[in-house]
């Protein structure tokens, strides 16, 4: 009997799984920014291969040549490909936009659910250190942890990755509380269910679609503010290509006219950041129950 | 309304502590003794000894908090170790240029975001519906750096005519001032314009379906004056709470902005002071954002109710 049960609820489960993927896919916003995010995706996986040129390997017989039928992007300072270095440097924006979320939620989440479903002393503490935090600028605040990291990728992920923790710790905190307060929750609990098992089984699953929302638009930014630190020299480091780094020695060299060095990391950028605002809008639209 | 604002800022106290107690854990994070340096290259024990004693490194944490809050609240931020200035000082210096420069990118994007954004309400659905939601999310989506080297690329190398960089004090000239500043203002009130223009929109959406809207339309009002009177200003109470705590958000986007058009204001201090080692500073520049940031949300929250008449009985 059991298993014919389970079987009905995974069948219950399943159908509002499908309608999610037809919705998200017929909504046009979430299908442009899901092609955009695979279509930047694959370029970082296998883009880097199909091009013929190394991204770091300097060549002082093209320094700063316009694009070409050899060099599609034309060439750098340093005479490097540009557009082998927009291709690898796909990966690095991308790892980082992702990864940084990734801590951002690992912390932001567990937190949030504590401070919303034990209330409390527990709830008082984080939601003080979290509106503290959240009162400095993500990115003054990311430049600041940045510093005292030292400049590298990692570390500019792991300083992105706290400084957007706080929001994650408030839409937990808030999901959390709005669903605590559901019948099978009280029901979970008046049955004696042990707390770890009605967080795990009742609230997370609960609270997972907007912060899938949430952590979608964030990676948006996260992307942004891990160009902003490779800009200002604090995130990826030379020769290793990355975006935003691209975009601070092709600005040197827009005064003479030589756009090709920052436009073609900065529609990188464009194009990747708002796939994922679109992806994560969409997702809000599809996620959401009151939306028919 | 006066208790209101006097609970709020008791509210608000808790956190500018805990706030506090972070900026100094950050300098207490930092790689290397400072001491060490100071010491200068024969690091005498006793030198070191009497200058830990001096700056009270050897008190207990708590201690050397209170020590370093108590000096904060009387205005020393401690000393730029670069330019041996009052760390205070310098931000004084260079705030003003950052506040003009948000200032001229809330005005650009309070011209920008709430007309496009009523427009696209009151046409709901339309093509300037979508135009305007999709000049949105590209100001969403562009990060404000690149925004700023193709205007540098268009405007002043193509064009030649706005200068690309070269930042003069309104003091000194208030048209070259404005000259050098226009540019650098449109980029950074850019993304802020979008915010705006999505928060018009859907604010004006829900109040156009509002009961007084349709007594004002049925008492045979003009629609402009049913739009601009009866629904933009009730629109406009999310809008202006919003348009504050963004404002903060302008501090941090001048931080790459001024670094593009090398204006020298707060975002370039922080910069500098990072590449610098000089963590005084940064360590100041953090605490003032923050505390700016604490009394805009402080005001953001007045305004939500001095705007509400419905709250303000209360």
């Amino acid at each position: 009997m059991s298993i014919a049960l389970e079987s009905a609820a995974q069948q219950e489960a399943a159908v509002p799984r499908s309608r999610f993927w037809g919705k998200l896919l017929r909504n046009r916003s979430a299908a442009i920014g899901l092609t955009l995010v695979g279509l930047f995706l694959l370029l970082a996986i296998v883009g880097p291969s199909l091009v013929p040129w190394d991204p770091i390997a300097t060549s002082w017989t093209t320094v700063r040549k316009p694009p070409s039928a050899a060099h599609w992007f034309g060439t750098d300072e340093l005479g490097r490909d540009v557009l082998a270095r927009v291709l690898s440097g796909a990966r690095a924006s991308l790892t980082a936009g992702v990864i940084s979320v990734s801590i951002a939620v690992a912390i932001g989440g567990p937190l949030g659910v504590a401070a919303g479903y034990f209330g409390g002393w527990t709830d008082t503490i984080i939601s003080r250190c979290t509106e503290a935090l959240l009162a400095c600028p993500f990115l003054i605040l990311a430049i600041a942890l940045g510093s005292v990291l030292g400049a590298s990728l990692t570390n500019a992920m792991i300083a992105i990755g706290i400084a957007a923790a706080p929001i994650f710790i408030r839409l937990t905190r808030g999901q959390t509380l709005s669903v605590k307060t559901e019948d099978f929750v009280e029901g979970a609990r008046a049955i004696g269910l042990p707390h770890r098992w009605i967080i795990a089984r009742y609230i997370i699953p609960n609270i997972f679609a907007p912060i899938l929302v949430q952590a979608t638009l964030i990676v948006a930014q996260a992307i942004i503010a891990e160009a902003s630190l490779s800009f200002l020299g604090l995130g990826q480091q030379p020769p290793a290509p990355s975006w935003g780094a691209m975009l601070s020695t092709g600005k040197n060299f827009v005064q003479q006219g030589q756009w090709w060095m920052s436009v073609f990391p900065g529609v990188a950028i464009f194009f990747t950041v708002l796939g994922f605002n679109l992806l994560g809008d969409g997702l809000r639209d599809a996620l959401d129950p009151r939306e028919s | 309304m006066i208790s209101f604002i006097a609970r709020r800022i008791v509210i608000a106290i808790p956190t500018i502590v805990l706030v506090s107690i972070f900026v100094f854990a950050l300098q207490k994070m930092l790689p290397g003794d400072p001491i060490l340096v100071l010491a200068g290259e024969e690091r005498d024990p006793i030198v070191i000894e009497a200058l830990r004693e001096k700056y009270r490194l050897n008190d207990p944490l708590p201690v050397q908090y209170f020590a370093w809050a108590w000096q904060a609240l009387h205005g020393n931020l401690g000393i730029s170790l670069r330019t041996n200035a009052p760390v205070l000082d310098l931000i004084l210096e260079k705030l003003p240029v950052t506040l003009q420069l948000a200032a001229m990118a809330m005005s650009f994007a309070l011209l920008i975001g709430i007309p496009a954004g009523v427009m696209a309400a009151v046409k709901k659905g339309t093509a300037w519906d979508y135009l305007a939601t999709g000049l949105a999310l590209w100001g969403l989506s562009i990060p404000n750096f690149f925004l700023g080297i193709m205007l540098i690329f268009l405007v002043s190398v193509q064009l030649n005519w706005l200068p690309a960089s070269g930042y003069v004090s309104l003091g000194e000239s208030v048209s070259q001032n404005l000259r050098t500043m226009i540019m650098p203002a449109f980029v950074l009130g850019n993304a802020l314009a979008a915010s705006m223009m999505r928060h018009t929109r859907s604010a004006m959406l829900g109040v156009l379906k509002q009961d007084y809207v349709r007594t004002a339309r049925a008492k045979g009002l003009l629609e402009p004056r049913v739009i601009l009177k009866h629904a933009l200003r009730n629109a406009l109470v999310p809008v202006v709470t919003v348009g504050t705590l963004l404002f903060g958000e302008l501090l941090a986007g001048a931080v790459l902005t001024e670094q593009i058009f090398t204006i020298p204001g707060f975002g370039k201090l922080i910069v500098d002071a990072v590449f610098n080692r000089d963590y005084a500073v940064v360590q100041g520049v953090v605490l003032c954002t923050a505390l700016g940031y604490i009394a805009l949300n402080l005001l953001a929250d007045v305004l939500y109710v001095v705007l509400n008449p419905r709250l303000r009985a209360r």
